[in-house]
Formats: C-alpha cells, sequence, structure tokens
C-alpha cells in the first residue's frame, strides 16, 4: 500500500518542516474543536499524526475505528489519529492543555517524563479525579526541560487503544537544530481484542497468547532441562505476555503492511527519536547496515555511543543519529519475543521499500534470568544449554555439593531470604536466590548477536550532575506469579498499599535498589522525576532517567533526589502488570509546599 | 490569515508565561531550602554555596537528613548549630558528601509524614477526589474475571457400548477467593443419564500453585444425594494439574477422587494430554456397587489440535479399572470390571 499524502507530510517530519511549519500549526491549534471531533459517528482513525503546538493545544479523546493489514477494532484516538498529535513544545514556555473526553468512561492524559505540578501528572485517583465524560479538563504548566517524551492515558486500559502520542521539547539553546531531519519513531501495538479481554485471557491462563512455547518440536533444551524447568513449574519461554498472536506492531501508527517511508539524501544526519509508546512490548530496534549513535535516553543526553543495535523497554526512549548511506534501509522493531515486528523504510529513494529481515529465533530464559546470580559472561553460548553440568555451574552456594534438580525447585523460593516487609502467598511464586547486578546486560535474546548492543552500563550522563551523597537506601521487591497473572510490588498489590505510599523527604537523597523476583523484565517508571540509574559510572555521569527496566532474576539501582513535592504513581509500565497490581503511589513531603 | 492567528497565539504566551504557578515555589519549606539539584540547570552550574547562616538548623532534623553521625556512635549531645561557622563550610562538606553510611533503616524522615494523607485532597478536595481513588484500586489488582471451561465433551465406544461423557468447570472472582462450579455426568447415547453431579465450591488461594475449596455436591443421577467437599486444586512439579476432593456424603459416607493431568506441546496446536483419575471409599457403599479401598482406576490420553485455544477437538483412548471389593461386585453383577474405551471429543472454553 502507498502512503496517503497526508500521511507522509504528518507523521514523518522533515526538519525544514519541523522548525519552519510549526508557526502555521500554532494557528490551527489555537481553532476551536474541529468539525470531526463534534460528530457521535466512529471516525475511522488516521494513522500517523499531526502536530500541535504552542501555548494552548487542545486534545479531543473520542472511539475510533482503526484497521492495519489484516486487522480492524475498535480504537480510542486523541484528535482522531492513531498515534494521537505530536505535541511540540519549546523549553521555557508556559502550556495549557485543554483535554476534552468525548468518551462514554472517564478519561485521562499522563505527561510521561513530564516535570510538572504533580495535580497535573494526569493520573486519576493519585494526580487528579480524571476526566469525567464529555468534560474539558486544562492541564497547565511552564516547560523546565528538553528532550523525547511522550504522553498517554492513565485510566483503565486506554493506553492499549490508542490513547498516546509523542511529546518532544526543542532546547532552548538551539541544540536541536544539529541534524538534518528530525523524526519520530513512536513504536506501539493494535490488537482487535478488547484490552478487557486481554486482561481476562492473562488471568484465565493457558498462556493464551504465547505461541512460541517449548514443545517436544520445538526448543533446545535437554530433556534433563525441561525437566528442571517443569519441576519449578516454570515456562522457559515465558518471554511476552501478549505477542504477535494478537498484536501488530506499529510504527508512528503504520502497520508492517502499510509500507512506511522515512525519507533522508545521503550524508544527511538524521535524528531518530525512539519512543516505545507500547502498552507490553519490549523492542530489539535496528537498521541492518547502519550504525546509530545514541544521543539522549529517556530525554535526557547522554555522551555519544555508538551501536548496532538497541533493545527498548516499554515507556523508555532513545534518540540516535543515523547516517545512512544512499539506499533503503530497514528500520527495525522487532518484538522481543520475535513474533512480529514494527517496520519501516529508511530511504533515500522515495517509493522504494526496503528488504525485511526475516524474525530472528526466539529467545529462552536461563538460570540467570531465574536469579541464579550467574555471570553474564559466563551466559555466552549458553542459549541452549545443551548438555550443561549443573552440577559444575556454581550453583554450590544454593544447595550445597552437587546440586539435584528436587534441591533447586526449593531454592526458588525461598521465602527467608526476603527482608520482613515482604509479604509472601499466593502472589509470590519465585524468590530470587542470587539476584544480581544486570545492568551491563543488553536484554534478552541480545546476548550473542554479534555486533554492538547498547547495555546500560554504556549510559553517560552529557552533563553533569551534582554530587550528593545518598542519605537512605530502600530496597524493594518485584514480585509475582506467573500462573495467576499476580504482579505487586515488595508481594501486595496496589489496593494493599493504597494508604502506605513509599515516602520521600523533600530534597531526600535516597538509593532505590529494585529486585526482581520474577522471570520477566520490567520497565519501572517514577512520575514527576528523573533518577540516576546506578550503572557503575562515576555518581555526576550516571544517566538521568524515568523509567528503569529491571531484568529477570536481577536487580537494579537508582539514586533520586526527591525534590517534586505531592503524590506520584510508580509502577510497571507494562500495562497488563500495572493492572494486576504492580503500583504504588510515591509521596514527596511535606506537602503542601 | 494563519501568521495572524499565529501572532495572536504567540502573544498570548507572553502573558501566560509571566504567571508563575504556585506548586513550583517551594520557598515556603522551612529548614529545606535546598537548591534543586536535580534541575538540568543547576547541573551545569557548580552547586550554589548554601548560606546557612540564613537557615533555621534548629528546626532541622539532621538524622533524617543524612547528617547523622556513623549509626554505631552513641547518641550524640544535641549540636548547637548556633554555634558553628556554617557561612564557611561547603554545603557538600557538611554532611552531603561525607562519608557516613547510608541508614539501612529504611525509616523515611520525619517530613516525609507531614501533610494531608493525600496530597491531592489539598488541591481538588477529597470528595472530588474519592470516587476516582477508589477506581484506581480497582483498576490496580481488584478486577474479578471469569470462566467457563469444558474439559471433556466426549463420546465413549468401547465394544457394544457407545457412552458419552461431559466434565466442565466454571469459576469466577479475584485472585485469592473465587467461586467454582463444576459438574461432571456420562451416560449412554440414545439412553438414561448414569452419573451426573454438580458442585458449588468457594475457592481460596493457599499457595502460589493452590486453591483450597470447599463447599457442596449434589448427585442428580444415578440418586439424590448430597455431599459436603473439601478439595485442593492446583499445579504440582512437573506441571501437572491436579484436582483432589474429600466428599462427606449425607448418609455418612467418604469417599476421595483425584484426578491429574498434563498438557504435553508436541506443536503449539497439538497437545497430548495424559490424565488420570482415583476413586478412594472409606468404607462399603452396597447401594452403588462400591467397596472399601481404592475403588477405581481411570488411565487416559488425549490428542488435542487447538484450532484456536478456546476449541480443540480431540482424540483419545482410556483404560478404566475397578479395583478390589469394587470390581468384585462388578464381578458378581456379571459387569467386566476393565475395559479400554476410544473418545472423541471436543475441549472448549470461553
Ligand atoms: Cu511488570
Amino acid at each position: 500500500m502507498k502512503l496517503a499524502s497526508h500521511d507522509k507530510s504528518s507523521s514523518l517530519l522533515p526538519r525544514r518542516r519541523f522548525l519552519m511549519g510549526t508557526a502555521g500549526l500554532i494557528g490551527a491549534t489555537a481553532l476551536p474543536v474541529p468539525a470531526w471531533a463534534k460528530g457521535v459517528s466512529m471516525q475511522h482513525a488516521a494513522k500517523g499524526f499531526g502536530t500541535m503546538s504552542g501555548e494552548d493545544i487542545r486534545l479531543d479523546i473520542q472511539n475510533s475505528h482503526y484497521s492495519t493489514g489484516g486487522r480492524s477494532g475498535h480504537a480510542q484516538t486523541v484528535n482522531g489519529s492513531v498515534p494521537g498529535p505530536l505535541i511540540r513544545l519549546k523549553q521555557g514556555q508556559n502550556v495549557r492543555l485543554h483535554v476534552t473526553n468525548h468518551l462514554e468512561e472517564d478519561s485521562s492524559i499522563h505527561w510521561h517524563g513530564l516535570l510538572l505540578p504533580f495535580q497535573f501528572d494526569g493520573v486519576p485517583g493519585v494526580s487528579f479525579p480524571g476526566i469525567k465524560p464529555h468534560e474539558t479538563f486544562t492541564y497547565e504548566f511552564p516547560i523546565r526541560q528538553a528532550g523525547t517524551y511522550w504522553w498517554h492515558s492513565h485510566s483503565g486500559l486506554q493506553e492499549q487503544a490508542g490513547l498516546y502520542g509523542p511529546l518532544v521539547i526543542e532546547a532552548s539553546d538551539g541544540s536541536d537544530a544539529r541534524f538534518d531531519r528530525d523524526y519520530i519513531v513512536l513504536l506501539s501495538e493494535f490488537t482487535p481484542v478488547h484490552p478487557h479481554e486481554i486482561m481476562r485471557k492473562l488471568k484465565v491462563g493457558e498462556h493464551y497468547f504465547n505461541r512460541q512455547m517449548q514443545s517436544a518440536t520445538d526448543g533446545n533444551m535437554s530433556g534433563d532441562e525441561r525437566r528442571m524447568w517443569g519441576a519449578m513449574r516454570m515456562n522457559p519461554r515465558d518471554v511476552s505476555d501478549v505477542t504477535g498472536s494478537t498484536y501488530t506492531f506499529l510504527m508512528n501508527g503504520h502497520g508492517p503492511a502499510d509500507d512506511l517511508e522515512y525519507l533522508f539524501k545521503p550524508g544527511e544526519r538524521v535524528r531518530l527519536r525512539i519512543i516505545n509508546g507500547s502498552a507490553m512490548t519490549f523492542f530489539n530496534m535496528r537498521i541492518p547496515g547502519v550504525p546509530m549513535t545514541v544521543i539522549q535516553a529517556d530525554g535526557q543526553d547522554v555522551l555519544n555511543h555508538e551501536v548496532d543495535e538497541l533493545q527498548i523497554g516499554v515507556a523508555e526512549t532513545y534518540d540516535v543519529v543515523v547516517t545512512p548511506p544512499d539506499g533503503s534501509h530497514a528500520l527495525v522493531a522487532e518484538a522481543m519475543d520475535r513474533s512480529g515486528m514494527a517496520i519501516a523504510s529508511l530511504t533515500s529513494h522515495p517509493g522504494h521499500k526496503a528488504t525485511a529481515p526475516a524474525l530472528r529465533e526466539t529467545p529462552t530464559l536461563t538460570m540467570a534470568d531465574m536469579g541464579m546470580g550467574m555471570e553474564m559472561g559466563a551466559m555466552a553460548g549458553m542459549s541452549g544449554m545443551d548438555g550443561m553440568d549443573h552440577g559444575a555451574m556454581g550453583h554450590g552456594q544454593m544447595g550445597g555439593g552437587t546440586m539435584d534438580h528436587s534441591k533447586m525447585s526449593h531454592s526458588m523460593r525461598d521465602t527467608s531470604i526476603l527482608p520482613e516487609d515482604v509479604a509472601t502467598g499466593p502472589g509470590v511464586d519465585m524468590v530470587s536466590p542470587m539476584p544480581v547486578d544486570r545492568m551491563d546486560y543488553p536484554g534478552l535474546g541480545l546476548e550473542n548477536v554479534g555486533h554492538r548492543v547498547l547495555r546500560y552500563t554504556d549510559l553517560r550522563a552529557k552533563r553533569a550532575n551534582p554530587v550528593r551523597a545518598i542519605e537512605r537506601e530502600i530496597e524493594l521487591h518485584l514480585t509475582g506469579n506467573m500462573e495467576r497473572y499476580m504482579w505487586s510490588f515488595d508481594g501486595r498489590k496496589y489496593a494493599a498499599v493504597k494508604d502506605d505510599p513509599i515516602r520521600f523527604g523533600f530534597d531526600e537523597r535516597v538509593r532505590v535498589t529494585l529486585v526482581n523476583d520474577t522471570m520477566m523484565a520490567h520497565p519501572i517508571h517514577l512520575h514527576g522525576h528523573f533518577f540516576e540509574i546506578v550503572n557503575g559510572a562515576e555518581q555526576t555521569r550516571q544517566p538521568r532517567k524515568h523509567t528503569l527496566v529491571v531484568q529477570p532474576g536481577g536487580k537494579a539501582a537508582f539514586d533520586l533526589t526527591a525534590d517534586e513535592p505531592g503524590d506520584w504513581a510508580f509502577h510497571c509500565h507494562l500495562l497488563y502488570h500495572m493492572h494486576a497490581g504492580m503500583m504504588q503511589v510515591v509521596t514527596v513531603r511535606p506537602f503542601p509546599a | 490569515m494563519r501568521r495572524a492567528l499565529s501572532i495572536a497565539a504567540l502573544a498570548s504566551a507572553g502573558i501566560c508565561l509571566a504567571t508563575p504557578l504556585k506548586a513550583q515555589d517551594h520557598s515556603g519549606h522551612a529548614g529545606h531550602v535546598m537548591p534543586k539539584a536535580n534541575e538540568p540547570e543547576a547541573a551545569e552550574a557548580p552547586e550554589e554555596p548554601v548560606d546557612h547562616s540564613q537557615m533555621d538548623h534548629s528546626q532541622m532534623d539532621h538524622a533524617a537528613m543524612g547528617h547523622t553521625t556513623p549509626p554505631e556512635a552513641e547518641p550524640a549531645a544535641p549540636v548547637d548549630h548556633s554555634q558553628m561557622d556554617h557561612s564557611q563550610m561547603g554545603h557538600a562538606a557538611m554532611g552531603h558528601d561525607m562519608p557516613t553510611a547510608p541508614s539501612k533503616d529504611e525509616t523515611p524522615p520525619a517530613r516525609a509524614l507531614e501533610g494531608p494523607l493525600h496530597a491531592a485532597d489539598a488541591i481538588w478536595g477529597s470528595e472530588a477526589m474519592q470516587p476516582s481513588r477508589d477506581n484506581l484500586v480497582k483498576d490496580h489488582g481488584e478486577m474479578e474475571v471469569g470462566t467457563l471451561m469444558v474439559e471433556r465433551f466426549e463420546a465413549r465406544i468401547a465394544d457394544g457400548e457407545e457412552g458419552y461423557l461431559w466434565d466442565a468447570q466454571a469459576w469466577y472472582g479475584g485472585d485469592i477467593d473465587k467461586i467454582w462450579l463444576k459438574t461432571e455426568g456420562e451416560g449412554e447415547i440414545g439412553g438414561s443419564v448414569e452419573d451426573f453431579e454438580v458442585q458449588a465450591l468457594w475457592s481460596h488461594a493457599i499457595a502460589p500453585f493452590f486453591d483450597l475449596q470447599a463447599g457442596a455436591r449434589l448427585d442428580i443421577e444415578p440418586e439424590t444425594r448430597s455431599h459436603l467437599v473439601l478439595g485442593i486444586q492446583g499445579l504440582v512439579p512437573y506441571m501437572w494439574h491436579v484436582d483432589a476432593a474429600l466428599f462427606l456424603s449425607d448418609r455418612g459416607d467418604l469417599t476421595a477422587r483425584v484426578e491429574a493431568e498434563y498438557d504435553q506441546k508436541i506443536t503449539q496446536s497439538l497437545i497430548l494430554q495424559p490424565r488420570a483419575e482415583f476413586e478412594l471409599s472409606a468404607s462399603d457403599i452396597p447401594e452403588r456397587g462400591i467397596g472399601a479401598g481404592l475403588t477405581k482406576v481411570e488411565a487416559g490420553v488425549r490428542l488435542r489440535y487447538e484450532f484456536t485455544r478456546e476449541f480443540a477437538p480431540y482424540l483419545g483412548a482410556e483404560y478404566e479399572a475397578k479395583l478390589g471389593d469394587t470390581a468384585d461386585i462388578a464381578r458378581a453383577a456379571g459387569d467386566d470390571p476393565t475395559g479400554v474405551k476410544f473418545l472423541a471429543g471436543i475441549r472448549f472454553w470461553f
């Protein structure tokens, strides 16, 4: 399918249009509610997005219909498109975002990664009451930062249905002008299945969406290993809860069948603002043959670092710069479980489609993902683990001497090693026996790809952070039960801690260590702050992020200066994990300020 | 025209910028006037020296702020900060940079407990916030779901006999507590229903992989009889699904049933399911032809093809044997206590 011309001009923003076209768009945003928003009949959602900028921005949330490839179904849209509009702001400006909810249910928009007064953060029940049907809520705050961010609904499961979009803030120092082209690469999913039905199927179980389970004819584990996983009642292919069996992976709202194009001229420096706006999917991002220089993580400048591939967790953003040679290159965002990909052509020849690479083999979890504390070096070449001598693998510490598998299944849930404040019970099916820092892990399936892959340990803050000693350390366990599809922090779902937030004193400097007692990677997001991830860099160079992926069976720490008063959501950004209870409020006091 | 509009928009921008937002002004915190260390701007500038002479240190909880003496030290006499020349002291030197070990105590400082329970109440009012707060709980872990699964719905063919069987379960509830309904029965094709039971159970999660189930069972065939039920259902190591229950009938008979099944994927859609069922009785139940002990065993295998996850026809075979006294009773009645049946059925769920 050839793109309609409005798609090209709206979702792909060559720099000149980006920088010079905004004045006209400011005018457009000042117009009253557009005609399509007034009608009650269901609109067909446009793919890609327009741009909204200026001081007053109007956003209309409504029901819609979306289709791509062979899939179509209900969608919820902002201003009639999936994703919703690019909100393009300037550092130092003030903005009023007037959001009208045309749905028959409450809605909201959260500004992901923005520093703002907490009452405008957009989380119903935490920061404000939400937006009732047919009401308009005005968010108003000054823009204190620059970089690549995004926005999404924080009500129910609306984010899955289409309520998300990119948000870019131009730096006041003019540094954004260094590039010849400036593009958004917003990754997401479309499913024709109602999000509540997805949630129900996850709860009912049966690994409903997983079509890559280990079977008698698939997977190269030895019988011994298969029995070991079976003994632990765990599944080594629990990579993604929801997969390409129901998802079509989108890039700027376009499925693979839509032949999205990003144009460039040879020699140009092209900035790609990669945003993972999906509900549940980690993506492996690469452009075969074209190296990418990472310049920003979560909107914050980092020292240039060149890679060939990077895994982006849900809710993270990475800005990369590429200088592709003449030709058509595949811009590939492969789902971590390899059940599908979002793809576009990065091409210097309009209309010329790049060849899509084949999906690679589904990765299989290893003992490190069970929190067996293995060195990553020892992991190399072990993905199959055939013929592995378990006794010789250094699990000696765990059960003494040679290890038999029945002992191992025990040690996978030794709740006595948990801190006292972690609740155990049906909601906790695993305790990592030896969680280690996995900041140098490139992400599941990227251990042995034979080219340079981004690791958190590669990131260095471009501007030095102030030196502050840690005043307090806290530890939080990421807990869950895969079979029951229960997810929590410290063994407690949100309901159990609704009046017991994680408390920080204003300006307190705290190191927060997250221990992952599950076999899934969780992208943990703190609203309204940036923390510095503890990645081995000296403290002043620890990169600032708003979302931290905690690898399976591992641990990860961040240093936080809690300097934004109020109540903030803190949660796993896998939508159905959050919906299952993996969320808590963080409060910074005193408040009111 | 457009140009004019945008100029108007830009002009209004200037006006908004002049209005400082309330929540950005932190100057109201007594004793907490610190540079906003995490602002990007602050990062570039050398940290501003803080004039401590302007700060009311007596109001400040130093212990809570990490300026504390090392934990193992005796509680020191209160330091009189008014005697210290804070103006000469770099802020960093004052403890933010001191090599004190961070508190291992996770207890937050006293100021972290100040203010209303929910900050948003101070802005929007608790009346406006409460419904959304209730909803937040519901939307983050308290949803209830349900399903109906017909595990076996099959024709059973042995020489000379053509029977049918159903085995279905439905549940509804949250993560921990659920209501379960189970029904099982069999009969002869074209004939009457021979066995028909219904169970209504309350189910409570007692361990990561197990639910405790308690409730009532009503037999409609071969004759009306009610039972109390106490059972356990869940997943044992090596991924066998197990359902084990004790039944106490209204006549005082105690029986038990254990079912176990395992799904072996051949491919993603072709699944081989071995299944075993054992029945036991604590006493003789003559009217049902049951003798005390292990009364019956069934061992079968079903090969199903999942056209969708929810819909899977299958073929299979099952060996059935009455045991012990129960077998004797069957023989005495002229029945063969053992037999092999061929099965064809569907497994489906919603
Ligand atoms: Cu999660």
